[in-house]
Order: structure tokens, then sequence, then C-alpha cells
């Protein structure tokens, strides 16, 4: 038994968004693996929880008519990993999710309560950085659609106010068109783990694949909320395809990261393990790219 | 506060009046004794209470039990044959000596019925992934791998 106060169930997104209201300490719960764990911890104990998880109008993925890809909140790990637009247009975000606890935590996992909870070591987070995601979220005054890096405020929060729900998130067509991405954990084990450090990688190649055209880096748990290595993205852009690039770039990471010591993992392991994986993370969406490197 | 939740459970429609803040696993062993839904961690992470909901596994210990509302669910007491006979999953654990104490096996056997039931041919370290959900402090997982492995190659006449 879960020391839930009262639960109240939505049964549409606006009705959510009325509970809300009504409710304004109440917690969304959405696929509950965060939620629960932390009410059985006595985190949350005793408090209200407005259930959206029944609401399958959140769930699915669609193409819209900007081309842009649109995820409905609710959609589980799992079903992202396995969706044919995913698996044709954004491998990398299908990739990253399947990293996620394990595959039961997968079925019931949403990439709404995955980025909504604000925490930096998200697997979905980095890579939503890595593509300029945009956040759809519904509140009482409409809908409202925000890049990701304005969506995370700090360690644990969001900009959702009282009465808001994550509805969707979207990845418009020029972060993905013509680009490869790789997603790389770092973690003690191959499941049911935390990532010690992420890195997620898109890049886009010349025509002649002989030149990085863009690169957006990303990284999860290297600060408190996911963040850009744009040092080192503006240091790659135009840069040839070689052993040098990959270096330079490998060292302009610690210029752009910020880890700190946990109990995970000291700062200084971090830091060392985030040059190694930002430089087989880049080589490996370049190989993805069709190009042969050594890695 | 108290629910009315139908759903399906083993391939029969069922109806009982349930306390909202319970987990699919304090309602599938205590109002329906369903015991194979073990209580392990009750956190999402050993695995022991995995159950089907609409043919995919999930921890049922961070499954509210209101969501259950019509939805087919399959625990390790509906893979029994109706005379009593195992599953070719069942009789492949006891062959391969994939029990020990036996706690973790009806979680394991459940995603087991989740992995087969997409008919591939998995490499081991694909099955190794499938079943990473789940925790066994006996067996050392070797031999719940060939069992799996076994029923699966068995399956597809390989």
């Amino acid at each position: 038994m879960y020391d839930i106060g009262n639960l109240y169930e939505a049964t549409s997104i606006k009705n959510a968004i009325d509970l809300l209201c009504e409710h304004p300490k109440a917690h969304i719960i959405a696929g509950g693996s965060d939620v629960l764990v932390q009410m059985r911890e006595g985190k949350l104990a005793g408090v209200d929880l407005v259930s959206i998880y029944k609401l399958d109008e959140m769930r699915g993925i669609t193409i819209t008519d900007d081309k842009s890809i649109r995820i409905g909140s609710l959609t589980s790990f799992s079903h992202i990993t396995h969706n044919k637009i995913i698996e044709e247009n954004l491998y990398v975000l299908g990739e990253a999710v399947d990293q996620v606890g394990g595959p039961q935590v997968r079925n019931i996992g949403t990439i709404g309560g995955n980025t909504c909870n604000g925490v930096t070591s998200a697997d979905s987070a980095s890579t939503l950085f890595a593509l300029d995601a945009m956040i759809e979220i519904t509140g009482k005054n409409g809908v409202r659609t925000i890049p990701i890096s304005e969506f995370y405020i700090s360690a644990g929060k969001v900009a959702l106010e009282v009465g808001d729900v994550q509805t969707a998130i979207i990845i418009p067509h020029k972060s993905y068109d013509g680009y490869s991405g790789y997603y790389l954990k770092y973690a003690m084990r191959n499941a049911m783990d935390i990532s010690t450090l992420g890195c997620s990688v898109n890049v886009k190649l010349s025509a002649d694949k002989t030149i990085i055209e863009d690169a957006r880096i990303a990284f999860g748990v290297a600060g408190p909320i996911p963040l850009r290595a744009k040092t080192a993205e503006k240091r790659v852009k135009s840069a040839p395809i070689n052993e040098q690039t990959f270096d330079t770039f490998a060292e302009s990471i610690l210029e752009d990261i910020n880890p700190r010591d946990s109990w995970r993992a000291t700062k200084a392991f971090r830091c060392h393990i985030g040059k190694s994986i930002a430089k087989r993370a880049l080589e490996k969406a370049i190989q993805r790219a069709g190009v042969e490197t050594h890695v | 506060m108290f629910k009315e939740i139908t759903c399906s459970i083993n391939g029969k429609e069922c109806t009982k009046v349930i306390d909202v803040r319970a987990s699919l696993t304090d309602m599938l062993r205590n109002q329906y004794h369903l015991t194979s839904v073990k209580k392990g961690c009750e956190v999402g992470e050993c695995g022991a209470c995995t159950v089907l909901i609409d043919g995919e596994a999930y921890n049922s210990c961070i499954y509210l039990a209101v969501w259950a509302e019509g939805k087919s669910i399959w625990t390790l007491e509906g893979l029994m044959s109706p005379d009593g006979e195992l599953s070719d999953i069942q009789q492949a654990f006891i062959d391969e000596a994939a029990i020990q104490c036996g706690f973790c096996t009806p979680g394991f056997v459940m995603t087991t019925v989740e992995i087969l039931n997409q008919k591939k041919l998995y490499t081991r370290d694909e099955l190794r992934k499938l079943l990473s959900g789940h925790l066994c402090r006996c067996t050392g997982y070797q031999n719940v791998l060939n069992a799996v492995e076994k029923v699966m190659k068995d399956r597809l006449n390989q």
C-alpha cells in the first residue's frame, strides 16, 4: 500500500489541468517509476497525486505537417525505441531511452516523466538537448512551446507552473534532417543503473563527407542540469574529419562541463571519462553518417 | 478511498473493490491470492513482481492497482494448462536447473513470455539485456539464460 494522500485520476488533459488548479499541492504521476519510489522512500509520503497515466491522447509518435516529430509525453521508452518513425529518423533517441533502467522500467517509464523530473542524469535529456527539442506545455491559458534549454531551470526544477502539464516533446525537422547521432552512457552496470556521465552527439557532414558541417553535443550529469558543450561544438564546426579534430574536441569538453563530486563518482573521474566518451560518441556519430574512422 | 476495478486476470473477467493506494502487487496477492507475484524490493529494481499487462512486462509493485481498469493481466498462474501441466518455459527452467530458491522465478518466467512472444531469434547478448530487469541471488544467471535460449530455439524449430 502506498502512502498516497488523495488520488485524483484525470479523465482528459483539460480535466488534469482543472484537478491541478484545484489541488495546487498535488504532484503529477505519469508512469510512477520515480514518484512511487520516492513515496516508498518517504520523500513524498502523504502527498496528493493527480494521475495522468491513463490519458492515451498523450501517447504516440507522429510526423506533423512541418515534418517535425511529435512524441506524446506519456509515450513509454520501449514504445519510442521500437517506433518506426524513430528508427528511421531519430535512431539516437531510441538508442538513448533503451538504456534507461531495465526492460520493465522502459515499459512503464515515460519520456515526459523523464524530463519533468528535471534531473541531469535522465537518459533522454542529453539527447533531447542535442536535438534542440521543443517542449509543449498545456496549461489553463492554453498551449505554449518552449526550447528544452528553457524548460530545465535548475536541479529538479522545470518550467511548469501550477496547472501545467507537459503534453508533448517536439523534434523540429531542421534538428534531425541530415544529422546522425550517437548516445553514450557511462555507468557502473549495463542495466538498472543511473548514468555516471552521458554524452549525446549529433553531426551533419559536408556532401563529400570530409568536413563536419555542424555538431551538437550535450552532456548529462556534467552539471546540475543537462548542458550543451558550446565551446567544443564551435571548435569542431567546419573542421576536417581526422584524429586531430577528435582530440581538439575531447580537450575542449573540459571548458564546457562542470561535473561534481558525488557518491557515484568524483569530479576528476567524470572529467576524465568525459573526454573519452565525448571523443568516442563523436567518432561513432560520424561512422553512422557513413565515414570510416578508427574507433 | 475505495474504487471498483474491472480487469481481465489470466483470461477471466474480474471485478473487486480495492483501496486506491494499493499497488498492482497488493491487489493480485491480497484480493486474488495470486502469490506467484512476489514482493521483493518493491521499488521496481528486482523484477520479482513482474506480470504481463496487455502483453508487456511490468513491475507490478510500481504500478497502481487503479490503472489495471480495463487491462488484461497475466501472472504465472495463468500459464498452467487446464490439466495442470507446466508451460514449456517453466519446464525448461526445471530442466536447465535455472531455479534455486525460486523467489525470482515467476518474474523471470513472465518476462520470458514477453520475449518469446516476439517470435525472434535473439543472440545470447540480446537475451541478457532483455532479462536484465531481474535479480537472482542464487543461480548466477547462466542457467536462466540457457533455459530461455532453449525454449526460444525449440519454439522456432532451430
